[in-house]
């Protein structure tokens, strides 16, 4: 473990959702939701981390409505977070739950804060299960939420969101989604999902399939990420442990595969300013930077240049492969890049600890120089 | 005798000295003696004397003959001579009147001889004019040689009086006729049907009419290569229909030969003749005509090596090598025995190559051949596999073994057969062999380098082929690859060595010689890992299976609302039956090397896995009966706790470890999925029943069972956590339950 890199910050219960604070360009923040069955004592951890004195500021708020599964924040307003929860009514009965949640201004330090809930969303209609609700990232007014076999767009202006459109998965065997994300690039118009080991990315507007990647992984796949850099990639990671980058131009075969993992992958994330890097995490326990450097942005050598000898003299590519790791006790489901500091990324294992830490110095030189 | 002779007492001598005799008479003899002596003496001296005087006699007798002869001879001379008087005089009118006669007939003379003169000239004259038809007669008869003879004889005299306005015209139509006779000659050199022989008498003849004989040569090569190239063109036409051998034969003693006689008509008719012609240019000729020569032969002979070559290469998909190496040979020893023919050029070597390329093409047909049998072998033996399902254990359990067996045989009698087959190549009778040119390229880059050693890398690449994750085919038989690493495991412990040394002993190659050389252990070393690689996959693909079995059983139900457990779930019963399969499979081809932790008999263990699990349950929930604990297994769970399970790691080659592999898989998965589950009292009592159950029965499959307690502990422990209502059942009652089955 990189102890000098790294800060832990452990959480009473079991956590499986992470995200970073989008809308803070100035600090590095992450939201936790913890996951415990007995649902007021369920919490939602704002984590500050300050980089000079590498401490950090935890503020602690209530999510007594249920476990957190999968959190989300705002991309346009740094108090709002989506959250996908599991309520347990008083029959033993789960339900799904979604909402949107506000981090109050002020904080009290002698309560503890119940979460305010800003937009709620009505569900019922679309499937037991809600994988992900998302915010729009251009529109502040729009998000869509995942379920079993829907994607749902919401208007989430008023208190209530509104269902502005939906559309249905079909297929034999009543194929469910496991998760979905919007692609950033396109105008915010297409939002991708993952259903089974394939990829599906339709187009909000009209509700058809924009493109789509059939047999991604071999077995199921878990996560995705495009690449803010270059509007035609993006990651993929699954149950065989591959991480692989595509071009959806060209969808017979991935830009770059790797399996470096020796558990499933839960999570891949392109670093958003220097999308070689590229951090996944997995139920091996191990998060790991790994160098995509084949494939990014930043690779020129594609490109033709004018002096090819001065760009081999100030730029060595890195190699692809993993970078650096950080160990946890547990499968770690959730990895985040901080996005107001390109070097900091934060992971969470199963056992509830955060751990936040930073690219290595040398190789944090080797890619700025 | 000179004493005698001197001897003065001999009274016949000349020295008689009558004196010294008469003393010694008388100082010897008596006196009767000397009175005898006397007497004789007195009697010798009288008829000394009568014959004297007839002697006198007859002499003067002769001499009065001779006298009258003499006297009679005057008076016949004297008549002879009134006779010759006469001859002389009538010997003198004969003259004069001979003079008379010659000088009448003289004029006569002149003019016979001068009349004999214009009859000379004339039948020369005529036979000029009568030239022109004469050839032409000589023309139709098609006597060329006689025509040209006639020709040269009459061209002095044209040459001379051709100015004369009356040879004119004979020399016109001589000349015409030269020409039409040359033009017959050219036809006859252009004549495609004409033999090589007929040709050269053509040449010869048209540089006797002191045709230029650059013109000639080029004209004569032109010709030649027209023929050559039909013959050419023939052989290519038959290049697809006659099988090696034959196309060979038909190239040398078609092509080649008529090659052979073109050049040795060249030389005979243009640079050897101009050596003893002309001295003087004859070496600006020979210089320009061997130019064109060797241009002419290294053209022809190029193309023909492209034909052969082509054949060769065409030849190479369906030929069988004996027949090959025999064709082949020929053809080198004629290159060989050609060699002499063009001075610049080793054809010899040109040959090589192509005899290299055959080789190394009918190594590379081997290898396609090789590498399509061992794909048949694949097919054939995935389709063994995947049909044994339906007939019963025992006898997949025969055939696994007995597969791999006929598998690895085959492959290696195939090889070695192939080795067999090429050794032809370089057996001593073979002419091309003894170069070391070849020598060198065939036995080591194409036979062991290329055929060999690339087709063990081709095993190797195939085998890893299959476990590529890319390959869309996911219908391969786990078995298969199980089978494969064996496979590799196998050659890596023998086979290839076999199979190097079988080929450096065939083909004499001493391995320690050549740095460039692919060694053993190399190849061991890729084999060693292929069948990593391929044993690792099985391991992956069988514990996905599993995983996948288990992960649609936790995420199909609603684990919420299920009733209080009665029995095992059939999944579970279906995953150790699948161990209990994939066990036996494994044991046929991999041994127990390592052996698990301890064995005790089958009913010990049982109990002390109960109490290991109960141990477990109360170290994960305290509300639970505590137990006794036996306390080496608690330092050895803390050890599990502290070190890390990889999950999709390397096994090793041992049953045990790669049974532990796939248990591992599948219990992570088990683990993963019930972590996404949220459960009732009932639900996580029937997961306690599951995990009780495979704690019974998957023990004895792994090297540590340890490991299978803490994950199936780990499970438990998940499920305690996503339990609403995280109530046990009584461990007796699991018991039971598990024992019913």
């Amino acid at each position: 473990m990189e102890n000098e890199n790294s800060v832990i910050y452990g959480l009473e219960f079991q956590a499986r959702a992470l995200c970073a604070q989008l809308a803070d360009t100035e600090k590095i923040r992450f939201f936790v939701g913890t996951q415990s069955l007995k649902q007021v004592n369920n919490q939602i951890h704002l984590v500050e981390f300050d980089e000079e004195k590498s401490t950090l500021k935890t503020l602690v708020y209530h999510h007594s409505d249920g476990e957190v599964w999968k959190l989300n924040a705002s991309p346009t307003d740094p108090s709002l977070i989506a959250s996908c929860y599991n309520s347990v009514n008083k029959e033993n009965l789960c339900t799904m739950k979604t909402a949107i949640l506000k981090i109050p201004d002020i904080f009290n330090d002698d309560n503890i804060d119940n979460l305010e809930i800003v937009t709620k969303f009505d569900t019922s209609a679309f499937g037991n299960d809600i994988k992900t609700t998302e915010f729009h990232p251009n529109d502040r007014t729009k998000a869509a939420s995942v379920t079993d076999n829907q994607i749902v767009v919401w208007d989430i202006l008023s208190e209530n969101a509104q269902n502005v459109s939906h559309i249905t998965l079909e297929g034999k065997n009543s194929p469910k989604f496991t998760m979905g994300k919007w692609n950033p690039h396109q105008n915010g118009n297409q939002f991708a999902t993952a259903t089974d080991t394939h990829l599906k990315t339709y187009d909000i507007r009209t509700g058809s399939l924009a493109w789509n990647i059939d047999n991604v992984h071999s077995q199921l796949t878990r996560d995705m990420d495009f690449n803010l850099n270059k509007q035609y990639h993006i990651a993929t990671c699954g149950d065989d442990g591959f991480v692989k980058i595509w071009d959806f131009r060209q969808t017979s075969i991935p830009v770059y595969s790797r399996t470096d993992h020796s558990h499933w992958v839960w999570c891949v994330r392109f670093n958003p300013f220097h999308d070689q890097l590229l951090l996944t995490a997995s139920s091996d326990a191990r998060v790991l930077l790994s160098s995509a450097a084949s494939v990014s942005s930043e690779n020129n050598e594609s490109i033709i240049h004018d002096d090819p000898l001065e760009n081999q003299d100030n730029k060595q590519i890195l190699s692809d492969g993993p970078l650096q790791w950080c160990e946890h006790e547990d499968s770690v489901y959730c990895a985040e890049w901080a996005p107001a500091e390109p070097w900091i990324f934060a992971s969470l294992s199963y056992d509830g600890r955060l751990l936040i830490s930073r690219v290595k110095r040398s190789l944090k030189y080797q890619i700025m120089l | 005798m000179s004493e005698k002779n001197i001897n003065p007492l001999d009274i016949n001598g000349q020295h008689f000295e009558p004196n010294l005799y008469l003393e010694k008479l008388f100082k010897e003899s008596t006196l009767k003696q000397v009175m005898d002596q006397e007497n004789e003496i007195i009697k010798d001296t009288q008829t000394l004397h009568s014959d004297m005087q007839t002697l006198v006699y007859e002499n003067y007798n002769k001499f009065i003959t001779a006298t009258d002869t003499v006297r009679k001879m005057k008076t016949d001379f004297k008549k002879m001579e009134t006779e010759m008087d006469l001859l002389a005089q009538n010997m003198e009118s004969i003259t004069s009147f001979s003079q008379q006669i010659s000088s009448t007939l003289q004029d006569t003379r002149e003019q016979i001889s001068k009349l004999s003169g214009i009859h000379s000239l004339l039948k020369r004259l005529q036979f000029l004019f009568k030239l022109p038809s004469t050839l032409k007669l000589r023309m139709e008869e098609k006597n060329y040689n006689q025509a040209v003879e006639d020709y040269l004889i009459a061209q002095k005299v044209l040459q001379h009086y051709g100015g004369m306005p009356s040879f004119q015209g004979i020399k016109v139509d001589c000349e015409t006729i030269l020409v039409e006779l040359k033009e017959e000659l050219r036809n006859q050199f252009n004549d495609a049907n004409a033999t090589a022989k007929q040709l050269a008498n053509s040449v010869d003849l048209l540089l006797q009419l002191e045709e230029p004989a650059k013109e000639l040569c080029a004209e004569f090569l032109t010709c030649a290569e027209k023929r050559l190239s039909e013959q050419l063109v023939m052989l290519k036409d038959q290049s697809e229909q006659r099988d090696i051998t034959d196309f060979v034969d038909l190239g040398c003693s078609g092509f080649l030969s008529d090659l052979c006689l073109v050049v040795a008509s060249f030389h005979d008719m243009f640079i050897n003749r101009m050596n003893i012609e002309n001295v003087e240019n004859s070496e600006i000729f020979e210089n320009f005509a061997d130019i064109e020569l060797n241009t002419f032969i290294l053209n022809k002979m190029e193309k023909y090596f492209e034909l052969v070559q082509s054949k060769v290469d065409m030849e190479q998909e369906i030929s069988d090598t004996t027949v090959l190496v025999k064709a082949l040979d020929r053809f080198y020893r004629r290159l060989q025995a050609m060699n002499t023919l063009c001075r610049d050029t080793d054809f010899a070597k040109t040959g090589i190559e192509i005899v290299i390329n055959a080789g190394r093409k009918q190594c590379k047909t081997h290898l396609q051949v090789l590498k399509m049998h061992f794909a048949d072998l694949l097919t054939k033996a995935r389709q063994t596999l995947t049909t044994p399902k339906l007939i019963t254990q025992d006898d997949s359990n025969i055939n696994l073994n007995e597969m791999l067996m006929s598998l690895v045989l085959t492959v290696v009698e195939k090889v070695k057969g192939v080795l067999q087959d090429l050794v032809v190549f370089i057996e001593n009778d073979v002419n091309f062999a003894q170069q070391a040119l070849f020598r060198d390229s065939f036995c080591v880059d194409n036979v062991r380098e290329g055929l060999i050693v690339c087709f063990l890398h081709h095993l190797t690449a195939t085998a890893r082929g299959l476990c590529s994750s890319n390959v869309s085919d996911a219908k391969i038989p786990p078995i298969l690859l199980l089978l494969l690493s064996k496979f590799c495991l196998d050659f890596q412990n023998g086979h290839v060595h076999y199979l190097l040394t079988q080929a450096d002993e065939l083909f004499t190659i001493n391995p320690k010689e050549s740095v460039a050389l692919t060694t053993e252990t190399e190849i061991n070393t890729t084999m060693q890992e292929s069948a990593q690689e391929l044993l690792n996959y099985y391991v992956r693909i069988q514990g996905l299976n599993i995983s996948q079995m288990l992960r649609k059983s936790v995420e199909t139900r609603d684990w919420l609302h299920t009733i209080e457990p009665r029995t095992v779930r059939a999944v579970m019963k279906r995953v150790v039956e699948d161990m209990a399969s994939i066990d036996s499979t494994v044991a046929q081809l991999y041994e127990d090397q390592g052996v698990p932790t301890e064995h005790s008999s089958d009913s010990s263990r049982k109990t002390h896995s109960i109490s290991v699990s109960r141990h477990q349950y109360r170290s994960n929930w305290s509300a639970y009966t505590p137990n006794q604990l036996d306390s080496a297994l608690v330092s050895n769970i803390h050890k599990l706790f502290s070190e890390r399970i990889e999950i999709f790691s390397t096994v090793e080659f041992s049953k045990v470890s790669i049974l532990t592999g796939i248990i591992k898989i599948s219990l992570k998965t088990f683990m993963e999925c019930v972590r996404l589950k949220t459960f009732s009292k009932y639900g996580l009592q029937q997961i306690q029943v599951d995990t009780h159950y495979l704690q019974l029965y998957l023990w004895r499959f792994v090297a540590d069972e340890n490991l299978v307690h803490f994950l199936l502990d780990e499970i438990l422990g998940s499920a305690v956590h996503r339990c609403l209502e995280p109530i046990l059942m009584e461990p007796s009652v699991v018991d039971i339950i598990c024992e019913r089955g």
